[in-house]
C-alpha cells in the first residue's frame, strides 16, 4: 500500500473516531441494543439457567447480527449527506482503501464495545466464565466479518427510498455463514468443548471480507454517488 | 495558443426520463475561466458532476490534457477540485480539523498554512469552534480557505458565492483570478456575475 | 472484426430484433422436452422401491433448484459483464434474469416442501439443500428489492450489478456453511436424488425435463429481455417505428 493510502487511512480512523467520540450516546445505541435484546429471553423463555444455556449461542448471535445491522446506518450516511464521502472519492487517494479505513473505525467503534460486553450478556444467559474467552474472540472476529459485509450493503442501500428497511434483506442472507460459525463456536465454548475450527472459519470469512468487501463497496459507494 | 487543457465534447445526459445536457461541448486552455449560468434545474450541477467524473455521460467525452477522464481517473482527481453546494464539513469537528482532514487527504498540511487561509477568509476566531454552531457564510468561507490550500491544475465550482456577502463574494473572486493566474482553469456555476469579471472568461449558458 | 458481433451485442434494436427471431427455436424445444420429459417421468418410470410414487416430485423439483443457482449465474455474469463494459443491453438481461429466477426457486421449495409432507411428515425440515434455496430465494428477493427502491433506472442497473456479483460470490459460502451446519445436527435425512444408482427409466426423463426447463429460461429470458428493452429504450424512435409496425 502506497505511503498516500496509509496517510489517508490514517487520517480517516481519526476523524470517524473524533467525530463518534464528540457524540457518546450514539456509540451506546447498538450496545443498549444488544443487551437488551439478550435479557428478553429469559424473560421470554425461562429464568432457568440449564435451559437459557442451551439456547444461549443462538441468542448471542441473533442479537449481536440485529445490533451491528442498526450500527450500520452510520457507516456512511451522514458523510453522504454532508459532502465528505463525495470528497473522498474525489480526493485522488484509493476509495478502497478509504472504505477499509472506515469499516474498521465503524468496527473499534461498535464490533469492538459489542465483545466486551459479550460476557456480561453470556453470563445472563448461563454460560460459564470459563467459556467468556472464547466467546468474545468469536464475537470480535464474527462483528468483523459482520462490519465488512455490512459495509456493501450501507453503500448499495445510500440515497435510496427507504433504505434502512432495505438494508437488512440485503446483508442478512449474506451474513447467514457468520451467524452459523459464530453460533457454533460459542456453543461448544460454553459445552467446554474445543472450539477451534469453527473459530478458523469465523477468521476465513473475515480475512475474505478484508480483501473482498472494501472492493465491492467502493464500487457501490461510486453507484450511489452517481 | 496553448493546448486545450480541458476539452467536452458532445455531452448528452438523461436523468430518467429528461434529457438534461444535450450536446455540451467546450474546450479551456490553461488560464481559462469558464462561467456557467442557466435556470435552476438546467443542469449545471449535473454538468460539473459530468466534469468531474462522478457521472458517466451518455453521450460524449470529457478530456483532461488530452485524455478521457475515464481512462484514468484516480490521476484525474489528484489534479482538480471540486466544491459542491455544501461545503463539505463535518459538523461536530471544528474548522480546524475539517482542514486537516480534507487538505491533508491530498497533500501534508501544516498549522501555520491553515491559520493563515483562514485569517485571509476572515474566520480565522472561528477556527477552533464545532462547525456546527457557526453560520452558512462561515462554513462557505471555512471551505474555501480549504479551497485556497489546494492550488491544483482544475476547479470545479458549484455556486461558490452562496450564502456570502460582498465581500465574500469579493474574495472568492480574488480568489479564483490568483488560480487563473497561476494557469489553472476554473469552472464554476454563478448566477451572477463576480464583483470583478476575471481575465478570459467565458460564459456558457445552459437552456432550461 | 471478431469483435463485431460484441458491439451488435451492445445495440439494443439488433438485440431486440435477435431475441423475436430465437424465441421459437428455443421454445418448441423447450415444450417438447418437457411435456415428454415428465409424461416418461411421471407415468411411465417405475416407483421408487424406498420412496413409492412419491418421489416422482423430482421431476419438477430437481430441474428448478437446479434453474434456480443457474439462472443467479447467469445473472451475475450478465450484470458484470453490464459493470465493466457498460453494456445496457448486459443489464437488461441481469433485470430479466432475476423474476425468473426467484420463480424457480420458488417452485423448487414449494415441491421440497411438498415432497418432504410425507417424507418426513411436515412440510418443512431443516435440510440443507431446502434451507440453502431459502437463501437463495431472500437473495433474489433483496436483489429486486433494491432494483425497485431506486428511481434512476442507471442507477438501479449498476446498484444491482454490484449486489448481484457479491452474492454470486457468496453463494456457494452459504451453500457450505450451510450443509456444515447441517451436518452437526441431524442425521442423513437429505434428499437423495441423481445418485448413480437411478435406473436410466428413471433418469432420462429427469434429463429431458432438465434440458426443457434451461430452454424454457432461455425463451423466457428472451421475452423479458425485450420487454426490458422496450422500456429502457421508450424514447428512443426505432421503438416507435417498431410499435407502428406491429
Amino acid at each position: 500500500m502506497s505511503p498516500a493510502a496509509l496517510t489517508a487511512i490514517r487520517l480517516i480512523l481519526q476523524r470517524d473516531l473524533r467525530v463518534a467520540f464528540r457524540r457518546p450516546g450514539q456509540l451506546l445505541q447498538p450496545l443498549v441494543f444488544f443487551i437488551m435484546v439478550t435479557l428478553l429471553f429469559p424473560l421470554g423463555v425461562s429464568p432457568e439457567l440449564s435451559r437459557l444455556r442451551e439456547i444461549a449461542a443462538g441468542v448471542l448471535w441473533a442479537a449481536a447480527l440485529l445490533a451491528s445491522l442498526l450500527a450500520l446506518e452510520f457507516l456512511f450516511r451522514e458523510d453522504a449527506h454532508d459532502g465528505t464521502l463525495e470528497q473522498q472519492v474525489l480526493s485522488g487517494q484509493s476509495l478502497t482503501a478509504a472504505i477499509f479505513a472506515k469499516t474498521l473505525a465503524h468496527w473499534l467503534l461498535t464490533g469492538l464495545p459489542l465483545a466486551l460486553v459479550t460476557p456480561l450478556a453470556a453470563a445472563s444467559l448461563g454460560a460459564p466464565s470459563a467459556s467468556w474467552a472464547g466467546i468474545v474472540v468469536a464475537v470480535l472476529l464474527g462483528t468483523a466479518a459482520l462490519s465488512l459485509i455490512g459495509s456493501i450493503g450501507a453503500a448499495l442501500t445510500l440515497g435510496v427510498r427507504r433504505g434502512s428497511l432495505l438494508l437488512p434483506l440485503l446483508v442478512l442472507p449474506l451474513s447467514l455463514p457468520v451467524l452459523i460459525f459464530g453460533a457454533r463456536a460459542t456453543q461448544l465454548a460454553i459445552a467446554g468443548a474445543p472450539y477451534l475450527a469453527p473459530l478458523q472459519l469465523l477468521a476465513a470469512l473475515a480475512v475474505l471480507g478484508v480483501t473482498l468487501a472494501p472492493l465491492a463497496a467502493a464500487a457501490a459507494v461510486r453507484v450511489s454517488l452517481e | 495558443m496553448t493546448d486545450p487543457a480541458l476539452e467536452v465534447h458532445d455531452l448528452h445526459l438523461w436523468r430518467g426520463e429528461h434529457h438534461l445536457l444535450r450536446g455540451i461541448g467546450f474546450s479551456l486552455a490553461s488560464g481559462q475561466f469558464l462561467r456557467l449560468s442557466g435556470a435552476n434545474g438546467a443542469g449545471k450541477t449535473s454538468l460539473l458532476r459530468t466534469l468531474c467524473g462522478l457521472i458517466w455521460p451518455e453521450q460524449g467525452t470529457v478530456r483532461w490534457r488530452g485524455a478521457d477522464v475515464h481512462s484514468d481517473l484516480r490521476a484525474f482527481h489528484a489534479e482538480m477540485v471540486y466544491l459542491g453546494h455544501e461545503p463539505p464539513l463535518k459538523a461536530d469537528l471544528t474548522a480546524r480539523e475539517n482542514l486537516r482532514y480534507w487538505v491533508g487527504l491530498r497533500r501534508a498540511v501544516t498549522c501555520a498554512e491553515l491559520d493563515r487561509a483562514l485569517t485571509h477568509m476572515g474566520v480565522m476566531e472561528c477556527g477552533d469552534r464545532p462547525v456546527r454552531q457557526l453560520s452558512a457564510g462561515q462554513r462557505r468561507r471555512i471551505a474555501l480557505a480549504g479551497l485556497s490550500l489546494l492550488p491544483v491544475a482544475l476547479w470545479l465550482l458549484d455556486e461558490p458565492t452562496t450564502n456570502l456577502d460582498a465581500q465574500g463574494e469579493e474574495l472568492v473572486a480574488q480568489l479564483i483570478a490568483g488560480q487563473l493566474a497561476r494557469g489553472a482553469v476554473v469552472v464554476a456555476a454563478l448566477h451572477r456575475d463576480l464583483p470583478q469579471t476575471p481575465m478570459q472568461a467565458v460564459r456558457l449558458e445552459l437552456a432550461a | 472484426m471478431a469483435w463485431t458481433w460484441f458491439h451488435r451485442l451492445g445495440s439494443p434494436p439488433y438485440v431486440y430484433a435477435l431475441c423475436a427471431r430465437l424465441t421459437p427455436w428455443l421454445a418448441w424445444p423447450a415444450a417438447l422436452l418437457i411435456a415428454g420429459g415428465l409424461y416418461a417421468g411421471l407415468v411411465l418410470a417405475p416407483p421408487d422401491y424406498q420412496q413409492g410414487e412419491g418421489f416422482r416430485i423430482i421431476y419438477v423439483h430437481a430441474p428448478s433448484a437446479w434453474m434456480s443457482l443457474m439462472v443467479y449465474t447467469v445473472m451475475a455474469l450478465a450484470a458484470a459483464t453490464g459493470l465493466v463494459w457498460r453494456i445496457k443491453v448486459a443489464h437488461a438481461v441481469a433485470a430479466a434474469c432475476a423474476p425468473i429466477g426467484a420463480s424457480f426457486t420458488f417452485a423448487a421449495l414449494v415441491t421440497g416442501s411438498l415432497w418432504g409432507a410425507p417424507m418426513w411428515g411436515t412440510f418443512w425440515e431443516w435440510d440443507p439443500r431446502l434451507t440453502s434455496e431459502l437463501v437463495l430465494l431472500l437473495l433474489y428477493l433483496g436483489y429486486l428489492g433494491l432494483r425497485s427502491a431506486i428511481d434512476d433506472p442507471q442507477r438501479a442497473d449498476r446498484a444491482s450489478a454490484v449486489l448481484a456479483v457479491v452474492g454470486v460470490v457468496n453463494v456457494p459460502i452459504i451453500h457450505y456453511s450451510v450443509v456444515w451446519w447441517n451436518s452437526l445436527h441431524q442425521a442423513a435425512s437429505v434428499m437423495r436424488i441423481g445418485k448413480p444408482a437411478m435406473p436410466p427409466a428413471m433418469l432420462l426423463p429427469l434429463l429431458a425435463v432438465l434440458a426443457g426447463f434451461t430452454l424454457l429460461f432461455a425463451a423466457l429470458l428472451l421475452v423479458r429481455v425485450r420487454g426490458e428493452i422496450l422500456e429502457r429504450e421508450r424514447g428512443a424512435r426505432w421503438v416507435a417505428q417498431e410499435l407502428a409496425q406491429s
